[in-house]
């Protein structure tokens, strides 16, 4: 039923499910975390900020971590080599989520301030550092990255930490930057407590406007300043996985699939409708302002990955050692079998934690954590 | 391409570093987790106050102990990808399945209805909560298996075969994976470590109130609680390690032979070496205390069947790295012409020790090219580190065999409702570190007497490392190491505090009630 080829675009799906899912369900958090001394003035009104998130942020974050075990599981390829040639990147992230767990937990656990102020230091450092290196490690998707197989597969790398800083990559930052902060600043708006809220408002119509023009600015310079790769020569989509079976021509545009395929451009539409949304409903009764910033983070990953397919990590060092959704993934049992375990799985997950959004649901107010004793 | 000693050496030691780092915490939470969730399960059945302030008391304990295992847990499964990429482009077909699995099916739930535990208590009735707690620990178990079943497959590599087309090992049988023997053994062995763990924990702390005078209600209560659930634990844990050992003799027969430092082979049934020093240079071992018969009977489960020594493994792997060549030349030549028959032959026999041959590339860079002494030094390679598994071994069941004594006697204690006694509560503190001596053994015992494979039998440690400069891991390995010693000085500090304080310091439970006759007070 589920042939080779088939079975490959299920998975390059699911990794882009995977990976908004991280966006819309963690971002948040980093988007909080990383505002926490700008919306919130005061101790009180920062546990208020603190409170919105810290039920639910550590199964938020399992979406990361499954994503590097479904890439791991389904695009063995693409994990070793995007995650051992990012190698220093691939470090600073890892503080980043690192940090997380024991500032939240850490934080709560001594009254001083200078504690609490150090521990809100690095956490405003850890949603910073995420969303910004994300942004910049999808940008470099699109220039390429050095790196090649020789016969035995292995991959090597021609390239440093500093390199990956180009112009381009820079700008991808900023707009996954700007696109969280207002996603956090959305959240905040609807679940804290109004004072707070009024000025996650104002932060999260702002952060989107300048996500808008950024979104924009990276797609205009993707059409006209970046050269796009292809898969030159007969395309085998059900083959084995061997990325130096085929040759890629680098030159064509990243949007030859948008002209091809229509269709795709109802991803930078809902971008944009998100971005529209946030200023329109945000601090307004009801979820309108966080579902729309939900909406344009899902719209710009998505823009992305159709952009980029198939390709998974160009390499500009070596074009045709290129990953492509067609010879970077798993054996066909592989995917087909985790095709089945995520079946089942998925939904159960989605019922669980929206059961447990829907018991912390409600604005936490300013009044009810100056009365309540956090156990965390 | 050889990979940098240097960088092999280094990225060893890193994911040394990290896992036992990790694994100072993660076998906690899987034995405190349970230990909340029968606590609860008695404030449900009971509803007396005191033992839902027990839950949550040591509930912030577990809270801190957590975060700590959470936050070390993102390097694990990332680190395979930075340090380790050809093994994960050699394995991942097979060992990223369950990597996956764990994640949705585990940390999951784990991850999300902890948040619940904390911050749940007003909001959720209490029989929800407490279906919170046990959901929270069997989470945390299931994690542990598919950890496990990953682990094993490292061990012993089933259902898998290698695939000349795409360079990596591919799944043949997924269920051969799921249901082998190895992972069953090594997680009731260490799913009951970490219970033993959880157990000796809050034993330890409970005595430290009782020698106080403080707190000790709460105290008797939860040593009650920790006596019982460790007495099963350690039971378990000896019983089913011994399982596990059974297992290794099977399929890891070098290793067992090193734990052992069975040099030569031995008459059925072996003796089992209760003392020796095992010397690496003369292959012998002076000293020696040997109890007859045991080690038979522990390795084989018979009287007959001898344990092989490490001289005829060594010389068991020369023949299989000269298959090996065999085979890696038939893989080369598939390479070039996928449909040359008689290579696919050659590669279908002796493809089972191509990892054989694979061991030579730390000497040779084409083991085609192979002389006698470059097969030596590959075979001679093959011996892991015999005094270190040795002692490891021998401590660690060593801990195992006290925690079932010290156990026995709390429960015994416990039942005549007497857990009083200085010298009893004193040796139960000072117990506390040990589990954590014996985890970490266990687990040098595990993946250090695995080496110098980091697939038993297909894919050597040395080959498994990524294309990196030295430079670059000593960046990561320095940050790690000034990193994680931050945070064990940080989680050190707050777990002493807390259990300083207590549940009377911390608000939960009044300070002074102890009215209540001793007999009365382990209800």
């Amino acid at each position: 039923m589920f042939d080779y080829d088939t079975l490959r675009i299920i998975w390059w799906a699911l990794i882009g499910v995977l990976l908004i899912g991280f966006a819309i369900m963690d971002g948040f958090d980093f988007g909080v975390a990383a505002l926490l001394r700008v919306l919130g003035k005061d101790e009180h009104e920062r546990n208020v900020l603190l409170e919105t998130i810290e039920p639910t942020w550590e199964g938020n974050q399992v979406w990361f971590i499954l994503g590097g075990g479904a890439v791991f599981a389904a695009w063995p390829l693409l994990y070793a080599a995007s995650f051992s040639g990012l190698y220093v990147a691939m470090f600073v992230l890892l503080v980043a989520f690192i940090i997380r767990p024991v500032g939240f937990n850490f934080r709560e656990k001594m009254p001083d301030p200078r504690w609490k102020a150090v521990w809100d230091y690095c956490l405003i450092a850890s949603g910073v550092i995420v969303m910004l290196v994300c942004g910049v490690a999808f940008g470099n998707l699109f220039l390429g990255l050095p790196f090649r197989y020789d016969g035995d597969l292995r991959m090597s790398w021609e390239g440093g930490f500093f390199g990956l800083f180009r112009p381009f990559a820079l700008l991808s930052g900023l707009v996954s930057l700007s696109m969280l902060l207002a996603h956090g600043a959305s959240w905040a708006a609807m679940k804290a407590d109004h004072v707070i809220a009024e000025r996650a408002a104002r932060i999260a119509r702002i952060a989107s406007l300048v996500y808008l023009v950024l979104f924009v600015l990276a797609g205009v310079w993707l059409a006209y300043g970046i050269p796009g790769y292809a898969i030159s020569g007969p395309v085998v989509s059900g083959g084995l996985s061997n990325p130096l079976a085929k040759q890629v021509a680098v030159g064509a545009s990243w949007f030859t699939g948008y002209m091809t395929h229509p269709a795709f451009w109802a991803a930078p539409v809902l971008a944009f409708a998100g971005a529209l949304g946030v200023q329109l409903f945000v601090g307004r009764r009801g979820f309108g302002g966080f579902f729309s910033s939900g909406l344009a983070v899902a719209g710009t990953i998505l823009s992305a990955g159709l952009a980029l397919f198939p390709f998974l990590m160009p390499s500009s060092l070596d074009p045709a050692s290129s990953l492509t959704v067609w010879d970077a993934s798993s054996s066909r049992g592989t995917l087909l079998i985790m095709l089945g375990v995520t079946a089942v799985f998925i939904p159960i997950i989605l019922l669980y934690t929206g059961w447990v959004y829907r018991v912390m649901r409600g604005r936490v107010t300013l009044e009810h954590v100056r009365k309540s004793h956090n156990l965390y | 391409m050889i990979v940098d000693p240097d960088v092999v050496g280094l990225s060893r030691l890193q994911f040394a570093l990290t896992a036992l780092y990790h694994f100072l915490f993660v076998p906690l939470t899987l034995g405190l987790a349970f230990m909340l969730a029968i606590m609860e399960s008695v404030y449900v059945m009971t509803r007396r106050e005191i033992w839902k302030r027990m839950t949550q008391f040591w509930g912030v304990l577990f809270g801190i102990n957590f975060a700590m295992g959470v936050a070390t847990g993102v390097t694990m499964e990332f680190q395979f990808g930075t340090n380790w990429a050809y093994y994960s482009h050699y394995v991942g077909d097979i060992f990223g399945a369950p990597l996956a699995i764990e994640g949705m099916m585990a940390f999951f739930l784990e991850g999300t209805l902890v948040g619940l535990f904390f911050f749940g208590w007003d909001r959720i009735s209490p029989v929800k909560h407490m279906l919170v707690t046990w959901f929270l620990a069997l989470a945390t178990s299931l994690s542990a298996l598919w950890i496990l079943i990953a682990n094993a497959w490292m061990q012993n590599p089933v259902g898998a075969a290698f695939n000349a087309q795409t360079m990596r090992m591919e799944v043949t049988s997924f269920s051969e994976v799921i249901f082998n023997p190895v992972a069953q053994s090594k997680f009731v062995h260490t799913v009951s470590a970490g219970y033993t763990m959880g157990a000796m924990f809050v034993l330890s702390i409970s005595a430290w109130y009782l020698l106080r005078g403080r707190n000790i209600e709460f105290a008797k209560r939860s040593m009650t609680v920790a006596a019982s659930f460790g007495l099963a634990a350690s039971l378990s844990v000896v019983v089913l390690g011994d399982e596990s050992g059974y297992t290794v003799s099977e399929n890891q027969k070098m290793k067992m032979a090193a734990i052992e430092a069975m040099w030569e082979t031995e008459p059925a049934p072996a003796s089992f070496t209760l003392f020796g020093l095992p010397d690496v240079k003369t292959h012998e071992t002076h000293a020696a205390i040997r109890i007859p018969w045991v080690m038979g009977l522990m390795g084989t489960r018979s009287l007959d069947e001898p344990i092989i020594g490490i001289a005829s493994l060594v010389d068991d792997a020369k023949l299989r790295i000269a298959d090996g060549i065999k085979a890696y030349d038939a893989m080369l030549v598939l390479r070039e012409n996928k449909d040359d028959a008689q290579a696919r032959a050659i590669l279908a026999a002796h493809d089972k020790d191509m990892g054989y041959a694979l061991l030579l590339k730390r000497f040779i860079d084409d083991p085609r090219k192979a002389t006698p002494a470059d097969i030596q030094k590959a075979a001679d390679s093959t011996i892991p580190n015999v005094p270190v598994l040795f002692w490891s071994f021998r401590i660690m069941v060593a801990c195992g065999l006290y925690f079932i004594a010290l156990f026995a006697y709390a429960f015994w204690r416990a039942s005549k409702r007497r857990l009083d006694g200085r010298g009893f509560l004193r040796a139960a503190l000072w117990s506390l570190p040990l589990p954590w001596v014996a985890a970490e053994l266990g687990w040098i015992v595990a993946e250090y007497g695995r080496q110098p494979w980091a697939i038993e039998g297909v894919l050597p440690t040395a080959l498994g490392a990524s294309s990196l400069t030295a430079g670059q891991v000593w960046i990561s390995l320095g940050g790690f190491v000034l990193f994680y010693t931050a945070l064990a000085v940080i989680d050190g500090y707050l777990m002493v505090k807390f259990a300083r304080k207590g549940p009377d310091g911390l608000g939960m439970w009044p300070k002074q009630p102890d009215s209540i006759p001793v007999t009365a007070q382990t209800a």
